[in-house]
């Protein structure tokens, strides 16, 4: 069986981003960019199923600009086997994603295809439903458990009030919560040896994917600022402000 | 204009975020129908007739519907999506689940987790773990959207009284099946609907400091319970009582952070609480920045303390 995995560069999940004074985005110029960490996620289950026996090949895609190789190639490090760069300038959305995706499975015919459940900059959860819904194929959102038999995964996934449990017919898309696994920290001689890995490189226009924002960005701004807090002394007086100054209590 | 909600509920009783649902469904200003869509659900739909300012309730019953499957929701509304200019779900697991699937099925772009409606193709959503608020414009001409629940004010849920109309369910998608499904029995408020909540992180130390120190507390106040995600790693509470940009948001009128260092991914999840209260021993902890009111020390010590100063409150 093989897996497809995708994989999206953002910034780090520890940078707390500023948004440009002119209103048109977030500043990303010389800020710290990483795999998105529920990619993350999505590529350590995709080893561990190729460590189990029930994988034979892992290709991992990204879209965007030329620096996803880096997110790639990471990805690589993990235990992938081979990467595709999507290559373009333009904006991608959720829809323009999961249209090129949807063409590169009928070219790979994976199994399965993992994704995050979110990416940590667009805050959208919605690739992997799309890219099911446009595949015509079934889905598990939010994997806390993934387990894959004869043609089958069983899923269970994070609801909000617990968990459920579903069983999908392959080939089917998957994507990941925190709760499914532990990302491995890359060594080295991986990270070497991704470097001979293959990497292929394509672009929108060679899918036949037309990929224009649908949703136009028209400005960016700050989040309303909460006014200044204050320290208090001890419990009494917390309680008192609560009971007369916040009326809360 | 008519806009489409899809109301969320589990065949019995209808979900509250619903009415938060079709209060952002009527700031758009069209006319708003609701679907049921499950099995059995003929209590539920009658729930849905009451709800104020509701033109129209659709019911699509059967076995297929049941479980609530993405697959199987899209498919049903498929059949009448394009009879509508916006469609609008709650951002919960439910709604998160099925609004791509419409969205990439109608060949539109999906709007997630929208916090504010300036007009019928424009949005307020935030990004980067509400680091930023983005304003958005869908040239598209079937609108689905996500809705924030906190941003948006409940509706009544009665004062109407609409005509149910049943509607055809699409054919059982065969690719996938229900098998099991794991609640979690609330004994206090739901999480994303309670008035006061008390959450807890790291500073706890152990699943026996949680129950011990929270649990007191969360009575006293009649509060939902919450944790931060390294509470939860760490296995002092279930996941689904996570705060933050991949557990729940919530925007109560109380927020008591216990043992919260603060981190972005946590502040996403409460801070548009009305009220943030931090007891934390690191005085350079970064919730203090979002806290109203902020009590540096030992927890162990302030916990107590705190329910007591609540039980000789309450006698008053």
């Amino acid at each position: 069986m093989k897996v497809l995995v995708s994989v999206k560069r953002v910034v780090d999940h520890n940078v707390q981003v500023r948004v440009k004074s002119d209103g048109t985005g977030v500043d990303i110029k010389n800020v710290k960019m990483s795999m998105n960490p529920f990619d993350e996620i999505a590529v350590e289950e995709a080893v561990r199923l190729k460590e189990s026996g029930m994988t034979r090949e892992i290709v991992v895609v990204s879209a965007g600009v030329l620096a996803c190789q880096e997110t790639l190639r990471t990805a690589l490090a993990i235990g992938a086997d081979r990467a595709i760069l999507i290559e373009t300038q333009e904006e991608l959305q959720p829809l323009a994603v999961a249209k090129l995706l949807n063409v590169l499975i009928t070219r790979e015919r994976p199994q399965l295809v993992i994704l995050g459940k979110q990416a940590i900059d667009d805050d959208s959860n919605q690739t992997g439903q799309m890219l099911a819904a446009l595949a015509g194929w079934s889905q598990a959102t939010f994997a806390s458990k993934v387990t894959v038999e004869a043609g089958f995964a069983t899923v269970t996934r994070e609801v909000d009030d617990g968990t459920e449990t579903l069983l999908l017919k392959l080939p089917a898309v998957v994507t990941t919560d925190l709760r499914l696994n532990e990302p491995r920290y890359i060594t080295l001689p991986n990270i070497i040896k991704a470097k001979k890995k293959p990497l292929e490189r394509v672009t929108p226009q060679t899918l036949g994917v037309k990929v224009e924002p649908r949703l136009k960005t028209l400005k960016v701004a700050e989040p309303h600022k909460r006014s200044m807090g204050i320290k208090i002394p001890d419990i009494s007086t917390l309680v008192e402000k609560l009971r007369s100054e916040a009326k809360v209590l | 204009m008519t806009i489409l909600v899809i109301a969320e509920h589990d065949n019995i009783a209808l979900k509250a975020i619903t009415l938060n649902t079709v209060a952002a469904a009527q700031k758009l200003g069209g006319e708003v129908h609701v679907l049921v869509a499950g099995y059995r659900a003929g209590a539920v739909a009658a729930t849905v007739a009451n709800i104020a300012g509701v033109a129209k309730t659709l019911l699509a019953d059967a076995p297929q519907l049941c479980e609530g499957l993405a697959e199987n929701i899209e498919a049903t509304v498929l059949s009448i999506a394009r009879q509508y200019t916006h469609i609008v779900l709650p951002a919960t697991t439910y709604g998160k689940n099925i609004a791509p699937r419409l969205a990439a099925k109608l060949d539109v772009a999906q709007i997630s987790d929208i916090t504010a409606i300036i007009r019928t193709d424009i949005f307020e959503r935030p990004i980067y773990a509400g680091n930023a608020i983005a304003t958005v414009q869908s040239v598209d001409s079937i609108k689905v959207i996500t809705i924030r629940g906190t941003a948006f004010n409940p509706v009544s849920a009665d004062g109407g009284s609409t005509p149910i109309q049943v509607i055809k369910a699409a054919a059982a998608v065969p690719s996938v099946s229900f098998v099991s499904r794991n609640l979690r029995k609330l004994n206090r408020p739901e999480l994303t609907s309670a008035r006061v909540i008390v959450s807890g992180g790291r500073g706890l130390g152990s699943k026996k400091n949680y129950a011990h120190m929270l649990g007191p507390l969360a009575d006293k106040l009649g509060a939902a319970l919450g944790a931060s995600r390294a509470a939860v790693e760490e296995g002092y509470a279930p996941n689904d009582y996570q705060i933050g940009q991949s557990g729940k948001i919530v925007a109560p009128q109380l927020y008591i952070a216990i043992g919260i260092s603060g981190a972005i991914q946590h502040v996403a999840g409460m801070k548009d609480s009305k009220v943030i209260v931090a007891i934390n021993k690191d005085p350079e902890a970064p919730i203090f920045d979002v806290a109203d009111y902020g009590l540096v020390g030992d927890l162990f010590m302030l916990i107590p303390e705190l329910v007591n100063a609540l039980h000789v409150y309450q006698k008053k």
